[in-house]
């Protein structure tokens, strides 16, 4: 690489000018930061200003360039340089709209500034430019796992973008549950009556289709590698086996109805009269179109239960906790195979609460015009009597111990539960609950391990080292960040579609599948250019390790969120940069810090803290360091700068790619460096996290609670370092976090470690 | 076999009550109950009375007074979110009642409209001066007395004002042609009867 050179501009613009020495700073930056070239200017994001700088990179070989102006998050396009490393000292959202504008607060103002610019310097000099992955390969092909509704979707909508596709069904026809289905709940409007399932249309369609290669009663017996190229072995009943080469993967898996059997309660198994939604599917379609006839004799059906919540939304923990959100559409929907036929045919609708998602209340009031009564209630439970069914029910609304004596037919609406294989964190969450003193996790992973016990069975066995299904967060579906990334799972380039992701009805699962194929497509195309999948999309740096350092610890590798990290022949660590997000975890878990991306690493950082003026202990101006997560609490504090929400003048912020990559180095040496407080602002985690990269912020809190006997060792006080949660919409509440940890430091003194 | 949870009281409710077929489109929210100013002093708020409906339960829903403690107040009818003519169902029940003649004894709203009709029907007119005797004397002449006692000073007020004539004790005013208002309302009761019939 050729020589470095610095250059440092700053911005006189948006007020920086009018508040700020820029002078001083331009001094500081030429002294202390040790930059080459240093100018000023009055408007530096206008053409001129861009223009400016350009003409340094061609003219006076400038290598990096330090912006001394607004934050990193704005004006990206106009600094986005992308033959230079660029660091940001953020001036405006940083300094000058989060400090009051008075004659008193000029100077701590302007040490502010002047430390920022430090910082900034200091930065750019330990970034090198991504060189990118010249080894970098696609494969423009993807892998659907599932061949029901969700899968073909995906599988259609992936070849009408052009893309080819393997498509796996593990039993012998396309279609999955809504083959099964004599009609489905509408999808179109008036939403008023039950329609076709779209099987058929769907299986033509890509039976037709060129760019589409349908396995059937197969299975992905191994899948190796990394997106871009998966390497995916399919294994046939017959015994055959093809292997595909794909860039990314679709798990569309599905969903099983939960079993009925364990509800003798309500009936099942007792009478051939009670079923489940599956079988008065199948009762209708075996009457065609024709009456559908009692189960146990054949006889007339004069009167039809429908039991709501049928073992789930459980609270006692013997059935499904949750609501599976598509049972009331599809009760409405079977009712409705009677009114069309029969509107003397009474059915009624025992619920606790109507869930109509979608369009599902034009649904329900054609139910309710059709005559299909509905009662809020709780069934406690269905004796057989002969040829009919009693139901014994609460009549919630009238307060009535209720009995309908005389039901033909009785179904139950059990819920979804994901076909998402193998739990592969059983024993790690068997173990934090055993931690917290519940051993019944515990106890149903020893029972699963016993030689006999039934296996779950893997959906897609993964060659990973983490295991061979991918993460699931509750109660079985799959991990994703729910919110920002819904169909991004824990393995990148594996994208979860339909029930297997949360449970939904048809309308939904189709939309689910149409985004997971759009994020794979993104997924094939990102890793054809070496380039990171969100939060970081673009991104072309990834971790390079010492090998010569590493003491072969295995914590990148457990710790990684992705499972990007296997182990080679020698037990070193072996990443798969494709699978990377470039979050950084593995940098912050490495104790002896040999892992770093080339525009981020524990040098990058640590030079900033370490570049920033500390006074001394008797000039009450004590020196707090601010990690903050680049995703929310960065953004939130410059958002609280918008607002011009002030806060403390003795903070300096460094954004971190995600607290998971905060090493405790950097800990170490900012208090060894006299500074007198860490506040670390990370998003929220447990099972509504709200990290972008899923485990990062936990992994935090987890490290940063055993800081306590460092603290203890250099004789400090344990509030020194604090993590706080932080959300994006915090913009009131970060800089009262700010001041009111300025104030606790304010309380305990200043550190005695400065001046060493 | 019961009538419990069968459409046969609902069929009926739409074939004989004034907008009854809109009973099968409640959904339950409650929200009818709470906007009720007379909510509290109901046996059954609208919302229970549509479900009594729908789980068969004849009976207890004609015989009850609730649908009579309707003020007309169109809160109901405002808040619906299915929009049901809530107001208009509870007149709807309270006339499907009377009509079967299984209203509760003594029921005062029932007793008020009954006298109101009965005035107005008889002349075209109402006869304030009769409607209010026979409100005051409804439960006995002692009773009577006092009640008048109790208004004493509002009737005099309104003779002063010329709303109440004294006179009006020995016939009082009507419309021209009365045999021919009496034709008019036998023949709306003959529409009315086919349109809704009660048996």
């Amino acid at each position: 690489m050729a020589d470095m050179k610095v250059a440092a501009y700053i911005c006189q613009g948006c007020g920086l000018g009018d508040r700020l020495d820029t002078a001083a700073l331009a001094g500081v930056a030429k002294k202390e930061g040790k930059a080459a070239l240093v100018r000023e200017h009055a408007f530096l994001c206008n053409a001129e200003g861009v223009k400016m700088i350009r003409d340094d990179i061609s003219n006076e070989a400038v290598t990096h360039v330090m912006i001394g102006a607004c934050s990193r998050r704005a004006k990206t396009e106009a600094f986005g340089f992308t033959d230079v490393c660029v660091s940001r000292a953020n001036l405006r959202e940083g300094v000058i709209w989060c400090q009051p504008e008075t004659d008193e607060a000029r100077e701590t103002t302007q040490e502010m500034a002047e430390d920022y610019i430090r910082m900034g310097c200091a930065e750019v000099k330990k970034m090198t430019l991504p060189a990118g992955d010249p080894a970098a390969v696609t494969e423009r092909r993807l892998l659907v796992v599932g061949g029901g509704v969700s899968g073909m979707t995906a599988a259609l909508e992936a070849s009408k973008a052009g893309y080819q596709v393997a498509l796996v069904e593990k039993s012998g026809a396309l279609g999955g549950w809504a083959a099964k289905l004599h009609k489905r709940t509408p999808g179109k409007s008036p939403y008023a009556d039950p329609q076709d399932t779209p099987v058929a249309e769907m299986a033509a369609a890509i039976e037709a289709d060129a760019n589409i290669k349908v396995y059937l009663d197969a299975i992905t017996s191994k899948i190796g590698g990394a997106p871009g190229r998966f390497e995916v072995e399919i294994s046939t009943e017959s015994g055959s086996t093809a292997t595909e080469k794909v860039g990314a993967i679709v798990q569309a898996t599905g969903f099983s109805l939960y079993d009925a059997n364990n509800l003798p309660e309500l009936g099942y198994g007792k009478s051939a009269n009670v079923v489940d939604q599956a079988g008065l599917e199948a009762l209708a379609k075996a009457a065609g179109g024709g009456a559908i006839k009692r189960p146990s004799d054949g006889g007339e059906v004069k009167r039809v239960v429908f039991v709501q919540c049928a073992g789930q939304r459980d609270d006692t923990g013997k059935h499904l906790a949750y609501c599976s959100g598509s049972c009331c559409l599809t009760s409405v929907k079977q009712a409705m195979y009677f009114k069309d036929a029969n509107p003397d045919i009474d059915t009624v609708v025992i619920y606790s609460d109507l869930r109509m998602p979608g369009n599902g209340e034009d649904f329900y009031r054609s139910g309710q015009t059709k005559g299909v009564t509905f009662t809020k209630g709780k069934v406690s439970g269905v004796e057989a009597t002969g040829n009919q069914c009693k139901v014994n029910f609460h009549d919630v609304i009238l307060n009535d111990q209720a009995v309908i004596d005389d039901a033909d037919l009785v179904v139950l609406a059990t819920g979804q539960v994901p076909n998402s294989g193998v739990d592969i964190d059983t024993k790690l969450k068997a173990e934090i609950a055993a931690a917290g003193g519940d051993n019944s996790l515990m106890e149903a992973y020893n029972a699963s391990q016993a030689e006999g016990a039934v296996k779950p069975i893997s959906m897609l066995n993964l060659n990973y080292r983490q295991g061979p299904d991918v993460p699931q967060l509750k109660y079985g579906f799959t991990d994703s960040h729910f919110i920002c990334f819904p169909y991004e799972t824990r393995r990148t380039g594996i994208y979860a579609a339909g029930p297997v992701r949360r449970p939904m009805d048809m309308v939904q699962a189709m939309e689910d599948a149409t985004g997971a194929a759009m994020k794979a497509i993104q997924a094939i195309e990102n890793a054809g250019l070496g380039r990171a999948a969100h939060p970081r999309s673009g991104d072309l740096s990834y971790p390079i390790f010492r090998r010569e350092g590493c003491t072969q610890c295995k914590r990148c590798t457990v710790e990684c969120p992705f499972g990007a990290i296997d182990e080679d022949e020698q037990r070193f660590p072996l990443f798969n940069q494709a699978r990377c997000r470039r979050c950084g975890t593995c940098m912050g878990a490495c104790p002896v810090r040999v892992i770093s991306f080339e525009n981020y690493s524990v040098e990058t950082v640590g030079s900033q803290l370490k570049a920033v003026d500390v006074p001394d202990e008797f000039s009450e101006k004590p020196r707090i360091l601010v990690l903050a997560c680049e995703n929310d609490a960065y953004p939130a504090l410059d958002m609280a700068a918008m607002n011009r929400n002030v806060y403390s003048a003795f903070v300096r912020v460094i954004p971190v790619r995600c607290l998971g990559s905060v090493n405790t180095i950097w800990i170490n040496d900012a208090l060894s460096n006299g500074y007198d407080g860490v506040m670390m602002m990370g998003c929220k985690h447990g099972d509504d996290y709200q990290c972008h990269f899923v485990k990062g912020s936990e992994l935090a809190g987890i490290r940063m609670s055993k800081i306590g006997d460092t603290l203890k060792n250099m004789a400090l006080e344990e509030e020194r370092v604090s993590t706080f949660e932080v959300a994006i919409t915090d913009i009131e509440r970060v800089p009262q976090l700010i001041n009111d940890y300025a104030a606790l430091i304010q309380k305990i003194g200043m550190s005695p470690m400065k001046g060493f | 076999m019961s009538d419990k949870y069968r459409n046969n009281f609902l069929r009926e409710v739409e074939e004989k009550v004034e907008e009854g077929h809109w009973v099968k489109m409640c959904m339950q929210c409650g929200v009818c109950a709470g906007s009720c100013p007379f909510g509290p002093h109901w046996a059954h708020p609208p919302q229970e009375i549509f479900m009594m409906i729908r789980a068969g339960k004849r009976e207890e829903v004609l015989t009850s007074d609730s649908m009579w403690m309707c003020t007309s107040c169109y809160n109901c009818i405002v808040r619906c979110p299915r929009k049901l003519p809530i107001t208009h169902i509870m007149h709807g029940l309270a006339n499907y009642a009377h009509r079967l003649g299984i209203v509760p004894k003594n029921q005062p709203t029932e007793h008020f409209a009954t006298l109101f009709w009965n005035n107005l029907a008889q002349t075209g007119r109402v006869n304030e001066l009769k409607l209010s005797l026979g409100i005051y004397f409804r439960d006995g002449f002692a009773q009577g007395v006092k009640n008048a006692m109790a208004m004493q000073s509002v009737g005099l007020g309104m003779v002063k004002a010329k709303r109440l004539n004294p006179m009006e004790l020995f016939g009082g005013h009507g419309v021209k042609d009365k045999s021919g208002f009496h034709a008019m309302l036998k023949k709306a009761r003959e529409i009315e009867d086919r349109r809704k019939p009660i048996a």
